[in-house]
């Protein structure tokens, strides 16, 4: 008889611990996880640091910075806080960061999938679909949604999604693809498993790793996005957004430049923390690619 | 289906039977979700006016046709649009056929400057990145990269203007050419010049740090492959190597990503346009939208995908080129 060798093998750690192995080999993604920690303690602290409205006035109008304990990043020409506004601000980018993510991935997955896994004339049409998404140029679909729906953070990050949901749709679709002709999907319609239990119970948890990847280049295009529409005053004037911090320094720009390069620096750092995490995972997800 | 047309050609006209329906996907979607939008064109006029009374703004409606059904309406927009008739704008007073090529000029060299410049130091500084991989050199590039990916062009446009043009003088702060200036010749050509130097930096920095940190990727993996270590064999110096058989490989990738990512840089114009009072057709998106100039907009959605349609149709045709295993199929 056949012995069964599995008995023998140690245990496998955890997977979790396996991963942060994984993912704890790159430095830059450990920096990456440190900045992104800073920024979610930013977030979930501004209304301890600041507690208040970020876009009263705080103190007289263009306090440098470092002159004043108050405002210790000075203010700008309306006397608000610089300090208070990138801490709120953190949070607008976080929120708009992940919701815009879940929304596009959610779109994409969905698309992705019927049309990976059907094939035929559904694949024809989401693709031509996909393709006239991909035409237009996103900033200017999301100009022309704003301009339709107004411009209140529920619809700004709303609209982020549904400019951004075309590269996770072709990488769903063509795991799906690969997929949906192995054993186990076959198996799986053999024992008369439903469609709808074969697409997300099946096959979904196996296209996913490249999913979560790419979840954080998104998370950092939808901040960019929404920094960009703030900026040109087209954000959500209720509250404090970095991008809109560095439009109203803009005007200031001669005088008080720290009005602009405090919130510029940190969508930088933002940023660079999201794409440097990224990496991490996908060392830490797809260990084949690394050499 | 060829009917004896040369590849090329016969490609073109399929391609282009492929792309019809996706832009009338694209417009008929735009029309009915403008429609959507609160206020139209005569609203906007009115409020300009400061106001009308409610019988003329129903002659208005029914002289622009804003009366009828939306479907009609859209029927006749898509049977003028297929005469290439893109109607009038009624905030510039001219048909928008005119106001868009009076703009386009503009776009086409900022982008053709700003993707020239992101390809050719993109390739090259990633190519430097890979031959010297985990060194010092490769380490410097790579982080510079990260930082470029991560800097919005409108904030890298700001510290430009307060360093060449606040602090220092060197460049004009906005527009295309020198206002009153009446340059003519070669004096007009580099007045255009340096109003488009910050522009250009400002918007091709982030896709620089994309095709750079694609190229090293795929050098290091191309110049793993069998076929460069044969030529190495023979005899072939590292240059040569370089450039006729590695990074012709190598830059298959990066065509790729720069025909797909091209109406993202056509969007990203829409920002550094507006910092720059450039007057393009990324200025004219943004404007159109806070004006309510629908047709205008329209117009610049439909003139956009086939600029990105045929951007598309040339990439592919110069990866056919590039590898002679791909055909035009």
């Amino acid at each position: 008889m056949t012995t069964l060798d599995t008995d023998l093998a140690p245990a496998e750690p955890p997977r979790l611990i396996v991963f942060w192995r994984r993912y704890k080999r790159n430095r830059a993604a450990l920096l990456g996880l440190a900045l992104f920690v800073i920024v979610l303690l930013m977030a979930l602290t501004a209304g301890i640091v600041d507690p208040g409205d970020p876009l009263r006035r705080a103190g007289a109008p263009l306090t440098p910075p470092l002159t004043d304990w108050a405002t210790p990043l000075g203010t700008d020409q309306l006397g608000r806080d610089i300090f208070a506004g990138i801490f709120y601000g953190a949070r607008i980018s976080l929120m708009i960061g992940v919701v815009a993510t879940l929304v596009a991935i959610g779109i994409g997955v969905l698309i992705g999938a019927l049309a990976g896994y059907f094939g035929g004339w559904v694949d024809d049409v989401l693709m031509r679909v996909t393709e006239a998404f991909q035409t237009i140029p996103n900033f200017v679909l999301l100009l022309t949604l704003v301009a339709i729906m107004g411009s209140k953070i529920e619809w700004i990050t709303l609209a982020i999604g549904i400019v951004s949901w075309t590269a996770p749709a072709r990488m769903v679709r063509a795991e799906f693809m690969s997929l949906r002709g192995r054993e186990f999907v076959d198996a799986a319609r053999n024992l008369g498993v439903s469609n709808a239990s074969i697409i997300f119970r099946e096959i979904l948890p196996n296209a996913l790793p490249p999913i979560v990847v790419y979840a954080s280049v998104l998370m950092a295009l939808s901040i960019l996005l929404e920094s960009a529409l703030a900026f040109l005053g087209l954000g959500d004037p209720n509250y404090a957004s970095w991008g809109n911090m560095i439009g109203q320094g803009r005007s200031v720009l001669r005088t008080a430049a720290y009005c602009a390069v405090f919130p510029g620096i940190a969508i930088v750092l933002t940023v660079l923390s999201f794409s440097l995490v990224g990496e991490g995972l996908n060392d830490a997800l797809n260990p084949r690619q690394k050499k | 289906m060829s009917f004896g047309l040369p590849p090329v050609l016969a490609y073109a006209l399929r391609r282009l039977l492929q792309a019809v329906p996706v832009i009338i996907l694209i417009m008929v979607a735009t029309f009915l979700l403008l429609k959507l939008a609160p206020g139209d064109t005569v609203d906007a006029l009115v409020g300009d006016m400061g106001g009308a009374d409610a019988a003329y703004i129903a002659r208005m409606r029914a002289e622009y046709g804003l009366d009828q059904p939306v479907w009609v309406q859209l029927w006749r927009y898509m049977a003028k649009l297929a005469t290439f008739d893109l109607g009038w704008s009624f905030v510039y007073e001219q048909p928008v056929s005119v106001v868009l090529m009076d703009r386009l000029g503009t776009t086409l060299m900022l982008m053709a400057a700003s993707l020239s410049l992101a390809f050719t130091l993109g390739i090259a500084l990633g190519a430097i990145a890979a031959r010297k991989a985990y060194s010092l050199t490769d380490n410097l590039i790579s982080t510079l990269g990260l930082v470029f990916y991560a800097t919005p062009s409108f904030f890298l446009s700001l510290l430009f203007i307060y360093l060449f043009s606040v602090k220092l003088g060197w460049l004009p702060v906005g527009g295309i050419k020198t206002i009153a200036g009446f340059y003519t010749g070669w004096d007009h050509v580099v007045d255009v010049a340096l109003h488009l130097i910050m522009p250009t930096a400002a918007l091709s920095l982030i896709y620089l740090s994309f095709y750079m940190r694609l190229m090293r990727a795929t050098v290091l993996e191309v110049a793993d492959l069998d076929f460069v270590r044969t030529a190495r064999a023979k005899g072939a110096g590292e240059f040569r190597l370089m450039i006729h058989h590695i990074m012709r490989n190598a830059l298959l990738p990066v065509i790729t990503l720069l025909g797909l990512q091209f109406s993202t840089v056509l969007g990203g114009s829409v920002v550094v346009e507006t910092i720059f009072t450039l007057p393009g057709l990324g200025q004219l998106a943004s404007q159109s939208v806070v004006q309510r100039d629908m047709n205008t907009l329209m117009g610049i959605i439909f003139l956009c995908s086939i600029i990105v349609v045929v951007v598309n149709f040339l990439t592919d045709v110069l990866y056919a080129r590039l590898d002679s295993r791909i055909e035009l199929a």
